[in-house]
């Protein structure tokens, strides 16, 4: 056995776009224990409801997160409408399934194409970005921003969709499939890119439930714990769901889950086309939350359950508003799964849990 | 500018940006934007970029390693503040932890405003800042005759 050396990883890494910083203790080639340090984009957001009321707050609500971007203003609204007691229009509520899903597409997608460059694997990476970007084109028609859509109100949403985009859209996904299941190819099948994941960052069922992690990263450790079961919404609407799960435990089962749930994204979209009411798409919401009054709510995110909690005060200003993100819970499994590895296998490792630094930190 | 001398570098650091910018960012180096083509290559070194682009404000935490990146490139260097947040903190401007815009770190050559900025709009910032990186290259190249 060598000295322990700590070696910094971050802030600033070409492997992640975002800065974290990790201390890794390492002996020789063994990493033995994985430090985070957080703090590096903390902008202190959930203050901002004491100066935007409950309408304004959306926007910046869409703002904790880039990515998941639709996920966080559908939770905050839904949560105030929660609040409130609104009642969402059936239609509205099948169409924020639909974008919903439609993130969680481009932002799996997104994050194949970081793991392929994780590995090394540069041309996977720009294959995966470049059917990304027809998703994101299927957002500039339907609502006019690439990553920020601000399509959601409290009350409903702004921007309905006509049948024919419906059905541009049905056809997009329908190409998307083809060209998706030949990437999936790569990612499951090929030889070198399963030399990277099998059996590395290895996290057992018992110490995912125990760590409490959430989201693809604990799926693929066989647990369920995915909050679209319950049918908050529109997902209440779907014939049938069942969560991806992957007994495996390890960096491939992580790949895994996430490019089958893509697939299964596709379908539910598909089925909600096939399904959506005619009608409204929103309501007028008028008054302010009763003084006292208090919510929850949890939303599927693309990385996992985030909770959303708010507190009214009577006027139009929240008196406090909490989301704890799917990356914060993930941050501890993310240590656990970092002991004992190999020091080159750890930005593979990382990237598999997709930390989402600015949701973990707002 | 009609031609450029050579294809820059470039390194990106997420300040305390959303990820939306950040997502742009490699958005307008990967296919459909595809710059690569260009030879413009995002690169994971300070030492070997032309051009730093920065996403998101700064706050306390982060204000030394940007700085730190800057120091590090070597010159002529441009600036290129992505994204509104960069600019001038954007919706973010009165957060407790947020001290503003990029410039409050460093020098900035080119703003890009949006939220989130918009891949053409990073395009046109790169190709702005090409000619003020040859700008910078003829007059230290004068000073170095001069000296």
């Amino acid at each position: 056995m060598g000295k322990a050396t700590v070696i910094p990883f971050g802030p600033q890494h070409p492997v992640l776009p975002e800065p974290l910083h990790l201390d890794l203790v390492v002996e020789d080639e063994k990493v033995i224990e994985a430090v985070p340090q957080i703090g590096f984009i903390h902008r202190g957001l959930e203050k901002l409801v004491e100066t935007r009321d409950y309408n304004q707050f959306i926007y910046v609500a869409e703002r904790i997160c880039g990515i998941c971007a639709f996920g966080h203003s559908m939770g905050y609204a839904e949560t105030v409408e929660k609040l409130m007691g609104v009642e969402i229009p059936e239609r509205a509520e099948y169409l924020r399934v639909i974008w919903h899903e439609l993130s969680r597409i481009h932002s799996h997608v997104l994050w194949m194409g970081l793991a392929a460059d994780a590995f090394g694997y540069e041309s996977l990476f720009m294959h995966c970005w470049r059917l990304r970007e027809r998703v994101l084109d299927i957002f500039e028609k339907t609502t006019g921003g690439r990553v920020i859509f601000s399509v959601v109100k409290v009350g409903g949403v702004v921007r309905d969709i006509d049948d024919a985009m419906f059905a541009e859209i049905k056809r997009v996904l329908e190409g998307i499939k083809d060209d998706y299941k030949q990437l999936c190819g790569a990612f499951l099948n090929d030889s070198s890119v399963k030399n990277r994941t099998v059996g590395v960052g290895y996290i057992s069922p018992e110490d995912a439930f125990g760590l409490s992690m959430v989201g693809p990263f604990a799926r693929a450790s066989n647990v369920n714990n995915d909050v679209r079961c319950l049918g908050n919404g529109g997902y209440g609407k779907l014939s049938d769901f069942q969560p991806v799960l992957d007994t495996q435990g390890d960096c491939y089962a992580r790949v895994k889950v996430r490019a089958l749930e893509v697939l299964q994204s596709i379908d539910i979209i598909e089925e909600m086309i096939a399904k959506i009411p005619a009608g409204d798409i929103a309501v007028d919401v008028k008054g302010s939350p009763a003084a006292g009054a208090e919510a929850a709510n949890l939303v599927e995110q693309p990385r996992g359950e985030c909770y959303y909690y708010a507190r009214g005060n009577g006027s139009k200003y929240l008196e406090r508003m909490r989301m704890r993100t799917p990356t914060s819970q993930n941050l501890a499994g993310m240590a656990t799964a970092l002991a004992g590895c190999d020091l080159a296998d750890v930005n593979m490792i990382v990237l598999t849990i997709d930390p989402c630094i600015s949701c973990t930190e707002r | 500018m009609t031609y450029a001398t050579k294809s820059p570098w470039v390194i990106h650091y997420d300040g305390s940006s959303c990820n939306g910018c950040d997502i742009e960012v490699l958005a307008a180096l990967c296919p459909g934007f595809d710059v690569e083509r260009f030879g413009i290559i995002n690169t994971g070194n300070p030492k070997h970029a032309d051009i730093f682009l920065v996403t998101g404000s700064v706050n306390e935490r982060n204000i030394d390693v940007v700085k730190e990146i800057y120091n590090q490139m070597v010159e002529p260097k441009v600036v290129i503040a992505c994204g509104i947040c960069a600019c001038s903190a954007g919706i973010f401007h009165d957060c407790y932890n947020v001290i503003g815009g990029v410039d409050q770190a460093i020098p900035v050559d080119v703003y890009a405003p949006g939220c989130a900025v918009r891949p053409e709009a990073i395009i046109d910032a790169v190709v702005q800042g090409l000619g003020i990186l040859e700008e910078k290259s003829k007059a230290l190249q004068a000073q170095k005759k001069g000296a």
